[in-house]
């Protein structure tokens, strides 16, 4: 029977107890509790929302950069393009300026080679003039070594002149 | 998870059956102990004094309030803290402390404890025909000394938390803060949202959150078995029912227009139900009381049936004891790791059912303020 017979005491004390647990707390630790966690929960869902908005922007300025990015390529290519014409018009060009000059040094080798050859040629004949003469004398001298022999010769050199 | 939850729920409605079946088996026990005590007294008055270990009064008497708080005996002395009693008799007020009764053995100013019948353990007086009549007893006893300890320690623990909440502000949780914010957060969004409703249920948060932890750390406390804890609060039917009376009183405040309407003209029922004849009005006007009284039985029941099983593997080594030395040493370590078992048990307990208590009182306070539909 004691166990199920609650003493007056121990109600009074009891209701006394938990009415100033409930009265303290409800006035300086719950609402200050309740809005601590309400207050955080909002600043993380700002800051999700934040980070979302700044993802959203960064994809943003990603595209952004991507299409200048593309852009710049574009024109980068386009100037590579022009470049390389330029650069194979100047090299055709250069190309032909320098076959130019190849022929024309070419041509005046030939002149050159030409008139070497001729002065060589003329040389050649001159000398073989010479030495023709000086074999001719060289000949002459050894027939006309013998007074006879000259002798011969000058009468029938007198013959044909009489003759004449 | 649903699957998972249940599971869970399932599982510790079987822990809370097999306390209570087991309870009441030790209060069964308790109750022929009790039998055997009264025809030792009528017969053999010497051989009651012999027989110096009843294990059921021993239990009980630890469970139930007391004028004294007992701390320990060492051989013939009783290690107690006296407590003061306060009386109100006949427009007059005594105030003394409890050891003017030398632990119930003695009468002062004509006031006693009772030792038996129905106000046993209990301060009486007696009138001109020798029966009892209680005087209004305002003691501070046992139990209210041990409220006002663990209030205190409530009190003092949740103004800290509250005043780290406010130096730490946008913080994450630190120190005891983190153990106790799950708990708020799990009382907030899965006890009083879904029982309430968002519109209302901001209003009866700080009354849900004081009645889950001064339950859940009266509960604690109560488990821890040196002096000034282990007083029995929980599990005594005047704090229970202090409990339920606060969550009945709130209930009955704030509940609206269709509240009332669902007792007294309750919708969806045939009228011959409610007239000539208050059938329906009847049964849900009961059901208006029954509900806070469930409510006072079944933390009383769950956490006395905890300290009673505690305390009954406890004395089981001195009945084993009392036949022989060995057979009190041998049952000492079956009964201490029963003992350490139930003990996890009960801090499983602790926390249930003041989960239960919460749960409940926020579902009562749901139907209330619950709109029309």
């Amino acid at each position: 029977m004691e166990l199920v017979n609650p003493g007056l005491g121990l109600i009074f004390w009891m209701t006394l107890a938990f009415g100033a647990v409930f009265f303290i707390l409800k006035k300086f630790a719950w609402p200050i509790i309740i809005q601590a966690l309400k207050d955080r929960e909002r600043h993380i869902e700002e800051a999700l929302q934040a980070a979302d908005r700044a993802h959203e922007e960064m994809k943003k300025l990603q595209i952004d950069n991507e299409a200048l990015l593309k852009k710049a390529k574009e024109e980068r290519d386009q100037l590579m393009m022009e470049a390389r014409k330029l650069r194979d018009k100047i090299l055709d060009e250069a190309r032909v300026r320098a076959n130019d000059e190849a022929d024309r040094i070419v041509e005046n080798a030939k002149v050159r080679i030409e008139n070497e050859r001729k002065a060589a040629m003329t040389d050649i004949k001159n000398q073989i003039a010479e030495i023709s003469i000086d074999i001719a004398e060289m000949v002459l001298r050894e027939k006309m070594k013998s007074p006879d022999v000259q002798k011969a010769y000058i009468e029938k050199l007198i013959e044909e002149k009489q003759l004449n | 998870m649903a699957i998972h939850k249940g599971i869970i729920r399932s599982r510790s409605i079987s822990y809370i059956a097999t306390i209570l079946l087991i309870g009441f088996f030790a209060w069964s026990l308790n109750a022929r102990a009790d039998e055997d005590l009264h025809q030792i007294l009528e017969h053999t008055e010497d051989e009651m004094e012999k027989a110096d270990l009843n294990a059921g009064e021993i239990i009980i008497g630890h469970i139930v309030d007391a004028y004294e708080w007992h701390i320990a005996d060492y051989g013939h002395t009783h290690i107690t803290v006296p407590l003061p009693v306060i009386l109100y008799d006949e427009g007059e007020w005594h105030f003394f402390l409890s050891s003017k009764f030398h632990h119930g053995k003695a009468a002062y100013k004509g006031f006693e404890i009772a030792r038996e019948g129905m106000l046993k353990g209990k301060i009486v007086k007696r009138d001109a025909d020798g029966n009892f009549i209680q005087p209004i007893d305002l003691s501070l006893t046992k139990n209210s000394l041990a409220v006002i300890i663990y209030s205190t320690i409530v009190v003092l623990i949740f103004l800290g938390v509250a005043k780290s909440y406010r130096r730490r502000e946008r913080k994450a949780p630190k120190g005891f803060q983190s153990i106790i914010e799950p708990i708020i957060l799990f009382i907030r969004d899965e006890v009083a949202l879904p029982a309430i409703g968002r519109k209302h249920y901001e209003r009866f948060l700080p009354y849900l959150f004081t009645v889950f932890f001064f339950i859940f750390f009266n509960n604690l406390l109560g488990l821890i078995p040196i002096f000034p804890f282990g007083a029995n609060v929980t599990g005594n039917l005047a704090v229970t029912g202090v409990l339920a009376l606060f969550t009945f009183f709130i209930t009955t405040f704030t509940g609206n227009k269709n509240y009332y309407a669902h007792i007294f003209n309750t919708p969806g029922v045939p009228w011959w139900l409610k007239v000539p004849l208050p059938l329906m009005p009847v049964i849900e006007l009961v059901g208006v009381f029954t509900k806070p009284f469930v409510l006072m039985v079944r933390l009383f029941a769950n956490i006395t049936a905890g300290h009673i099983i505690i305390l009954g593997f406890i004395s089981l080594i001195f009945v084993f004891g009392q036949a022989s030395v060995y057979a009190g040493y041998g049952m000492s370590i079956i009964s201490i790791l029963l003992s350490i078992f139930i003990n996890f048990l009960e801090l499983l307990v602790a926390f249930i059912q003041a989960y239960v208590f919460t749960l409940l009182s926020a579902i009562y306070f749901g139907m209330a303020v619950e709109e029309h539909h």
